[in-house]
């Protein structure tokens, strides 16, 4: 557990020795802003809750997100600082680990950050608190989803690049898979069954059911799994790296 | 003499290329052996397997008698590891990177000051304690690489070219160091410098083509040569044939 804790700690001050870290968090407060006040239409809405806020998540993270995970294993593999990883006595689930956690908490971090849209929300009209704390954990675990995928991803390839825009390609399919533009390439030749399984994949459909304030368990487990099995295939990959 | 490395009858293939080819030999605590050969030859393919970094294709390693295959982390303890080109966490500070290796390898904080100011002294880092790795120069570079091997105080020192890119001084420096460690630890180096294995090496070994060609100590090496020939003519000699030859 310590050393796990060690490799976040210095994967966080890696974030913050250089400007990465304020970079992204600039822009994804920029952009969840913009959102949720133009595209959104926070105003027009009239109604004092912050759907407008969260909806845009998906699509935010979806770009944003590979920004941070590329360079988990892509960049040590580039600068030949695995070798030095991995020789120390680390297990590989406890870099991997390592990694995505402080990558997680840096996205904690930015989400937190958007709490003056809380406030603002608070102070305009009388929302259901209840239900924004349950959209933020959804949000949170969300990006999760999206961290461990990209972890995986960038631990295929020494090329950053790569790794981004491969990223952005498999989680786009994991955020729309609920939608027609996926299920309309199955239906028809698929059964209903299959069908369904394919749209209960999809971010976004677990993402809002987690944001209509419901907490249900199976959308938490949902995101847990998807987590573990990403991060799985990403021990995986770097320990068959070894065999070659 | 305590035996604290053993390879039997190593093999790596990187698909169809051998890149080491049934290499056997063992390390006593207290000698200096020093890989030899041109580039490409096996020497870093051999000492990543050694550490733990790639897994052998076949054949065996023991590290203070445990198997490197089935103990990992438990040797990886056991062991300081200057990888080719000593690469480095650019964005850190000297201090903050000789912690964090020195919490990864679980020094305690009791002894945590004594062991950062030990490594910090003996390679004469000092003066960079607060600089960002990325702005240091080469040598420097090379020397905290050198710094987080030693930290932990290992039984096992390999050194990939460990004085590649230091200037006359440093050089003489390091080897010094080497020199002052060997008694107490098996040290393994590998190095294009010939004069380098005569000044620290206890043993020699030539690796060429992924096969041991000779295991031998550096003076011994001398003495089946003609007369009047230094070390780069029998390396020379024993990885392309004749010296003669080549132009």
């Amino acid at each position: 557990m310590n050393t796990i804790l060690s490799i976040t700690k210095r994967e966080i001050n890696g974030y913050f020795a250089t400007p990465v870290a304020y970079v992204f968090i600039v822009i994804f407060l920029i952009m969840s802003g913009l959102f949720t006040f133009y595209m959104g239409g926070f105003y027009e809405r009239g109604q004092a809750d912050l759907t407008s806020f969260f909806d845009w998540h998906p699509w935010l993270y979806l770009f944003l997100i590979p920004a941070i995970s590329m360079r988990l294993w892509a960049e040590e593999r580039r600068n030949g600082t695995i070798e030095l990883l991995m020789t120390l006595p680390i297990s590989t689930s406890q870099a991997v680990l390592g990694k995505f956690l402080a990558a997680w908490i840096f996205t904690a971090i930015s989400l937190i950050l958007t709490f003056p849209m809380w406030i603002t929300v608070n102070y305009l009209g009388d929302p259901d608190n209840g239900t924004i704390v349950a959209s933020y954990l959804g949000s949170l675990l969300m990006a999760g989803g999206y961290l461990a995928i990209g972890s995986c991803i960038s631990s295929l390839t020494k090329n950053q690049v790569i790794a981004f825009v491969v990223t952005i390609a498999v989680c786009f399919l994991f955020t729309v898979s609920g939608m027609p533009i996926v299920l309309n390439f199955f239906s028809g030749w698929t059964p209903q069954a299959l069908l369904d399984t394919i749209a209960s994949f999809s971010f976004i459909s677990n993402f809002t059911d987690l944001t209509q304030g419901v907490i249900d368990i199976r959308n938490i487990i949902y995101f847990l799994s998807l987590i573990l099995g990403a991060l799985t295939l990403n021990v995986i990959s770097i320990n068959s790296k070894k065999g070659i | 003499m305590s035996v604290l490395i053993e390879v039997d009858k190593l093999t790596k293939s990187f698909g169809p290329f051998i890149a080491v080819d049934n290499i056997s030999f063992s390390l006593n605590r207290g000698e200096v052996l020093g890989f030899l050969g041109p580039n490409g030859a096996g020497k870093t393919t051999t000492m990543r397997m050694i550490t733990g970094f790639l897994s052998p294709t076949e054949g065996t390693i023991k590290v203070c008698n445990n198997d490197v295959a089935k103990y990992p982390l438990q040797i990886k303890e056991k062991i300081g590891y200057v990888p080719e080109g000593a690469p480095l966490y650019g964005e850190m500070t000297v201090l903050n990177f000789l912690k964090f290796i020195a919490d990864v390898r679980k020094i305690p904080s009791s002894k945590l000051d004594i062991a950062i100011e030990n490594a910090v002294k003996k390679l004469g880092l000092e003066l960079v304690l607060y600089q960002q790795l990325e702005t240091l120069s080469k040598g420097y570079k090379r020397r905290v690489g050198l710094s987080q091997a030693i930290i932990h105080d290992p039984d096992i020192l390999i050194l990939d070219e460990p004085t590649d890119g230091l200037d006359p001084n440093q050089k003489h420096e390091v080897r010094k160091l080497i020199k002052e460690m060997a008694s107490t630890k098996a040290i393994i180096i590998s190095t294009h410098i010939l004069e380098e294995v005569d000044a620290v090496c206890t043993r020699a070994m030539i690796i060429a083509q992924g096969r041991m060609i000779i295991d031998k100590s550096p003076k011994e090496l001398l003495k089946g040569s003609p007369k009047g020939s230094t070390l780069d003519d029998v390396f020379r000699t024993l990885t392309i044939g004749n010296p003669g030859e080549i132009k």
